[in-house]
C-alpha cells in the first residue's frame, strides 16, 4: 500500500525536474480504484447500529465474521470460524481460526467477538440491531424491556482462552451458528471502546478493505488493505464510495463516465438501461419479498371467514403484469413467503402458494363475497410515498383489484408523505386495511422470513397475526438439530401462513447494478450488496 | 437611520420565535421519528424509549421548544440521528449553498439586469420582443425540466461539465448549476428592470438630464439606472432566501450537498434538530437581507430618509 502511493510521486518528482508540469491532476484516479454509488448512512457506522443497506454496504467490506454467507448461494461458510461445535442445539462452543489480525495490527481473538457482543447488546449504548443477541442468555438482564439493565455484559458468553469461547443460548436454536454471518456478530478491535469517537472517524474492522478517509455525508475513500489474510483478497486496489444526493444524478454520472458503478437503478430509468449500459446492467434476485400485510388487531380483519376476503384479494391482483409493466423484471411474482435466494434446499419453495396467488378475476370475486365482502366495501392500501416508487404499484395493484372486483372504488391507495411517520402510525396500531410491508432478510435462513414477521408479537409483525399452530410449529423448528428436518417444519408452519393467508405475498425483489466499461465481473450479493472484493477494474 | 436599524432588529425577534416555533410544530406533527429508525420493523421498546429520551422526544412539545431554543442561544443546535453535530453538517453544507447562491445572484445582476436595461432602452424592437419570449419561456418551464435537460446535454451528450459536482464543490462547477438556480429570477430581474426603465425614461430628471448635454452613458447609468434599480434590489434581496433554501430541487440534480440535501433528508427522517437548525438560519438570513435591502434604498434614492 505504502509502497503503491509513493510510486507515483516519484515518478512526479522526477518528471517535474525535466519538465516542471504539474503532477496533482492526474493522483486521484491512479490505479484499480473505482468508484461506486453510496447514501449517507442512517445511523452511526456501528455494526451492531446499523441497519440498512448503505451502511451494510461498508461493513461488508471493512468486516468478517465468523461466518460469510457465499455471494452466489448464499450458503453460510466458516470464515473466521475454525469450528463451532455444539451437541444440544443450545450450547455452542467456536474456535476462532488462528493468524487473523484487524488493519491496524490488532490480533482477532474470543475477546474481540465477545466484546463487540456484549456492546451490542448491551441497553445503554442505543444499538438497534440488539435483538440479534436476544437469543443468548442474559439477553433479558443486559436489554430489558423497560427499566435500567442489570448486567453489563451477557451471562451466556465466556471467553475459554485466546482462541475459543462458548456461547449458551436461552432456548434451543439449530440454525444459530447460520446467522453468525450478519454484520451485527463482527469482532470489534479494542480501538472501538478505548476511543469511540475516534473509531467512528475512521472505523477499523478486519476485512479485506481499510478506511483510508471518512468525510461524513460526502466520501468515503477505502483502499484495499494488502496484508488481509482471509481468503477472500480484493482484486481491485480500492472502492471510493461516493455519497449522491438522488439515485438519477448516479445514474447520469455513470453514463458521463463519471462514476464506475451504481448499485440502485432508479425505476423511471429501467427503460433504457439496455441501450445506455448496453449490457454492463446485472438484475439478480435478492432476499427481500413485498407483501401486503392486515391489521389483525382490527376486528373487521380478524373475524372468521376473512381469510376468503384476503384470498380472494390476492387472486384479484395480477402480479404477472405489474412485475412486468412498472418493474420491468426487476421484481418477481411470489409464489411462497421466503425468497428464491434461499434456494429449495434453504426452504424456498416455489408453488407454495398454489391458487392463492394465482390471477383469477371470477375466483377473486366469488371468495370475497363468500368471505362477506370487503369491510366497509372498500380497502385503503396504506404505503410511505418518499421511497422507492411506491406510489405507482400500490395504483397498480388497486386498478387490478377494482377491475377483478368490477367496483371502482373497491381498492384506493393512502399514501403517507415519509417512512418515519408510516412506521410510527403501524407502530401505533392505527392501521385499519392492508399495508406495505417489505422484508429483507438479515441471513438467508427460512427461519428469517418466518419468525420475525408471523410469530406472537415479533419485533416484525406489524399486523399482530397470531397463530397458535405456527408458533408450535416455529418452536419445534428451531429445536430440531437436523438441518434437513428444521426446514421441512418451518415449511409446515409457513403452509399455515398461507392457510390463514396472513399476508398477501406480492414479489421478489431483485437487485439491480449498472457499471462502466472499466469493471468486468460485477455481482450483486443476495443481500443486493455489491461483491466489491471481486470487482476488476481495467 | 441607526434608530430604524434597532426597531427593525427588535422586530426581528417575534418574527424569529413565530418562524421557529411554527416549523418546531410541523416537524413535530410529522409523528414519531425514531419509528423510522429501524428500517421495517418495530424498534425494540427499550431501544425507542433510550433514544427518545436521548434525543429529548419524550417531553411535551412546549419544553422541547424551550429547551431546544435554550440551546440554540449558547451555540449548540442539537445532533443529528446518524450522530453528527448539526452544527458539522451546517459548517458543511452552508459554504456550498452560499458558493451556489452566490453564483446565482451574479447571474441574475449581470445578465438580468443588463438585459433589462437593453430591452427597455429599446422597447418594441426585435430584440425586447425576443428577450421577452425568452423569458417567458424561462419562467414557464418548471426547474427541474431546465437542470436536467442540461445536465443530459451538457454532461452526457457533449461532455462538456460533470454532470455531479464533486463533493468539494469549487466555483467552476457550479456555473451551470447556478445558472439554472438562477434562470427563473433572472427571467424576473429582466422584466421588471425593462419595466421600470421604461416607465423612467420618461420622467423629468431624465429629460432634464439630456437636456443638460451628458452624455448618454452618464444619463443611464447615474439617472435613469439608479432610479429604476429600487424594486429590483428587492426582488434580488428577498431572493437570496429564497434561493438559499429552494435549491433543493437544483441540489438534487447536480449533487450539491448543501443545504437544499440536508434540509430534505432531514424531512424525510423527520429529524427535527436538522429541519429546525437548518430553516432557523435560513429565517435569520431573510430577516437580514431584507434589512440590507431597506437600508440600500435610502443609498439607492437619496429621498429616502429612515428615521
Amino acid at each position: 500500500m505504502r509502497g503503491r502511493t509513493h510510486a507515483p510521486w516519484a515518478v512526479c518528482a522526477a518528471a517535474a525536474v525535466l519538465v516542471a508540469a504539474g503532477c496533482g491532476g492526474g493522483g486521484e484516479s491512479s490505479g484499480a480504484v473505482l468508484s461506486a454509488s453510496w447514501g449517507d448512512p442512517q445511523n452511526p457506522l456501528e455494526p451492531a447500529n446499523t441497519n440498512e443497506v448503505q451502511g451494510g454496504k461498508v461493513l461488508s467490506m471493512i468486516f468478517r465474521g465468523l461466518k460469510q454467507y457465499d455471494p452466489e448461494t448464499a450458503e453460510a461458510k466458516d470464515m473466521l470460524a475454525e469450528k463451532i461445535e455444539t451437541s444440544d442445539s443450545r450450547n455452542f462452543r467456536i474456535t476462532v481460526k488462528d493468524g487473523w489480525t484487524f488493519s491496524n495490527g490488532e490480533k482477532v481473538t474470543a475477546r474481540s467477538f465477545v466484546d463487540a457482543w456484549n456492546y451490542g447488546a448491551s441497553a445503554e449504548n442505543n444499538q438497534k440491531n440488539a435483538y440479534f443477541f436476544q437469543y443468548i442468555e442474559g439477553y433479558d438482564k443486559t436489554h430489558p424491556d423497560s427499566g435500567r439493565q442489570r448486567a453489563d455484559t451477557l451471562s451466556g458468553l465466556e471467553v475459554v482462552d485466546d482462541l475459543t469461547f462458548t456461547v449458551r443460548l436461552s432456548q434451543k436454536f439449530s440454525s444459530f451458528p447460520d446467522t453468525l454471518g450478519y454484520a451485527a456478530f463482527v469482532p470489534l478491535p479494542r480501538a472501538f471502546f478505548d476511543d469511540h469517537d475516534a473509531w467512528l472517524e475512521k472505523p477499523v474492522g478486519n476485512g479485506p478493505y481499510a478506511v483510508e478517509s471518512y468525510t461524513k455525508g460526502a466520501q468515503l475513500t477505502l483502499r484495499t488493505w494488502q496484508d488481509y489474510p482471509g481468503p477472500d483478497k480484493a482484486r481491485n486496489d480500492g472502492v471510493d464510495l461516493r455519497v449522491y444526493t438522488d439515485t438519477n444524478t448516479a445514474y447520469t454520472d455513470l453514463l458521463a463516465r463519471n462514476l464506475d458503478l451504481v448499485d440502485d437503478v432508479p425505476a423511471s430509468q429501467l427503460k433504457n438501461v439496455d441501450t445506455d449500459l448496453e449490457g454492463r446492467y446485472i438484475n439478480t434476485p435478492a432476499g427481500i419479498i413485498q407483501t401486503l400485510a392486515f391489521p389483525y388487531y382490527d376486528k373487521n380483519w380478524d373475524r372468521k371467514g376473512m381469510e376468503k376476503v384476503r384470498k380472494g384479494l390476492s387472486r384479484a391482483i395480477d402480479r404477472e403484469q405489474i412485475t412486468e409493466t412498472i418493474f420491468r423484471r426487476t421484481r418477481t411474482p411470489a409464489t411462497d413467503w421466503t425468497s428464491p435466494v434461499l434456494g429449495e434446499e434453504g426452504g424456498y419453495r416455489a408453488g407454495l402458494c398454489g391458487d392463492a396467488c394465482e390471477y383469477d378475476p371470477e375466483a377473486a370475486k366469488k371468495l370475497v363475497e363468500e368471505g362477506g365482502g370487503l369491510p366497509g366495501g372498500q380497502v385503503r392500501i396504506t404505503y410511505n410515498a418518499d421511497t422507492g416508487s411506491h406510489r405507482e404499484w400500490v395504483d397498480a395493484l388497486c386498478n387490478s383489484v377494482n377491475n377483478a372486483l368490477g367496483d371502482d372504488k373497491a381498492c384506493v391507495g393512502n399514501p403517507i408523505g415519509t417512512f418515519a411517520d408510516f412506521r410510527s402510525q403501524i407502530t401505533d396500531r392505527n392501521m385499519s386495511g392492508p399495508f406495505r410491508a417489505g422484508w429483507q432478510m438479515d441471513y438467508p435462513l427460512i427461519q428469517n422470513f418466518l419468525q420475525p414477521l408471523y410469530y406472537t408479537d415479533a419485533s416484525s409483525n406489524d399486523g399482530k397475526w397470531s397463530n397458535a399452530r405456527f408458533d408450535r410449529l416455529v418452536d419445534e423448528a428451531n429445536a430440531e438439530t437436523d438441518t434437513a428436518a428444521a426446514i421441512e417444519k418451518f415449511q409446515q408452519a409457513e403452509e399455515v401462513v398461507r392457510d390463514d393467508m396472513a399476508a398477501i405475498p406480492l414479489w421478489y425483489q431483485n437487485g439491480s447494478a449498472g457499471y462502466s466499461e472499466r469493471l468486468s465481473d460485477v455481482s450483486l450479493n443476495p443481500f443486493s450488496i455489491p461483491v466489491y472484493d471481486r470487482i476488476q477494474v481495467s | 437611520m441607526g434608530r430604524y436599524v434597532v426597531r427593525r432588529l427588535l422586530q426581528m425577534i417575534p418574527v424569529f420565535i413565530g418562524a421557529t416555533l411554527l416549523i418546531f410544530l410541523m416537524v413535530n406533527v410529522m409523528g414519531d421519528p425514531v419509528a423510522g429508525l429501524c428500517g421495517d420493523r418495530e424498534c425494540d421498546p427499550a431501544t425507542a424509549a433510550r433514544l427518545r429520551h436521548d434525543f429529548g422526544l419524550d417531553q411535551p412539545v412546549w419544553q422541547q421548544y424551550l429547551t431546544y431554543m435554550g440551546n440554540v442561544f449558547t451555540g449548540d443546535f442539537g445532533t443529528a440521528f446518524n450522530g453528527q453535530p448539526v452544527t458539522e453538517l451546517m459548517a458543511s453544507a452552508f459554504p456550498v449553498t452560499i458558493r451556489l447562491t452566490v453564483v446565482a445572484i451574479l447571474f441574475e445582476i449581470v445578465i438580468g439586469i443588463v438585459l433589462g436595461v437593453v430591452t427597455g432602452l429599446r422597447r418594441g424592437r426585435p430584440v425586447d420582443t425576443g428577450v421577452l419570449l425568452v423569458t417567458l419561456v424561462v419562467i414557464s418551464v418548471p426547474t427541474f425540466v431546465t437542470g436536467l435537460l442540461l445536465q443530459l446535454l451538457l454532461g452526457v451528450e457533449w461532455e462538456w461539465i460533470k454532470p455531479s459536482v464533486s463533493t468539494g464543490a469549487r466555483l467552476d462547477e457550479l456555473i451551470v448549476p447556478g445558472l439554472v438556480l438562477a434562470s427563473v429570477s433572472l427571467a424576473y430581474v429582466t422584466r421588471l428592470t425593462r419595466t421600470s426603465i421604461a416607465e423612467n425614461t420618461r420622467a423629468d430628471y431624465v429629460r432634464t438630464a439630456v437636456a443638460k448635454g451628458l452624455p448618454r452613458r452618464r444619463v443611464i447609468t447615474r439617472h435613469l439606472l439608479r432610479n429604476s434599480l429600487i424594486p429590483v434590489v428587492t426582488f434580488i434581496g428577498t431572493d437570496i432566501g429564497a434561493l438559499m433554501g429552494g435549491a433543493i430541487v437544483t441540489e438534487r440534480i447536480f449533487n450539491i450537498h448543501g443545504v437544499g440535501y440536508q434540509l430534505y433528508q432531514g424531512i424525510l427522517r423527520q429529524n427535527t434538530q436538522t429541519v429546525v437548525g437548518f430553516v432557523t438560519v435560513l429565517v435569520l438570513v431573510f430577516l437580514v437581507a431584507n434589512l440590507l435591502v431597506d437600508l440600500l434604498y435610502a443609498v439607492l434614492d437619496p429621498r429616502i430618509r429612515y428615521v
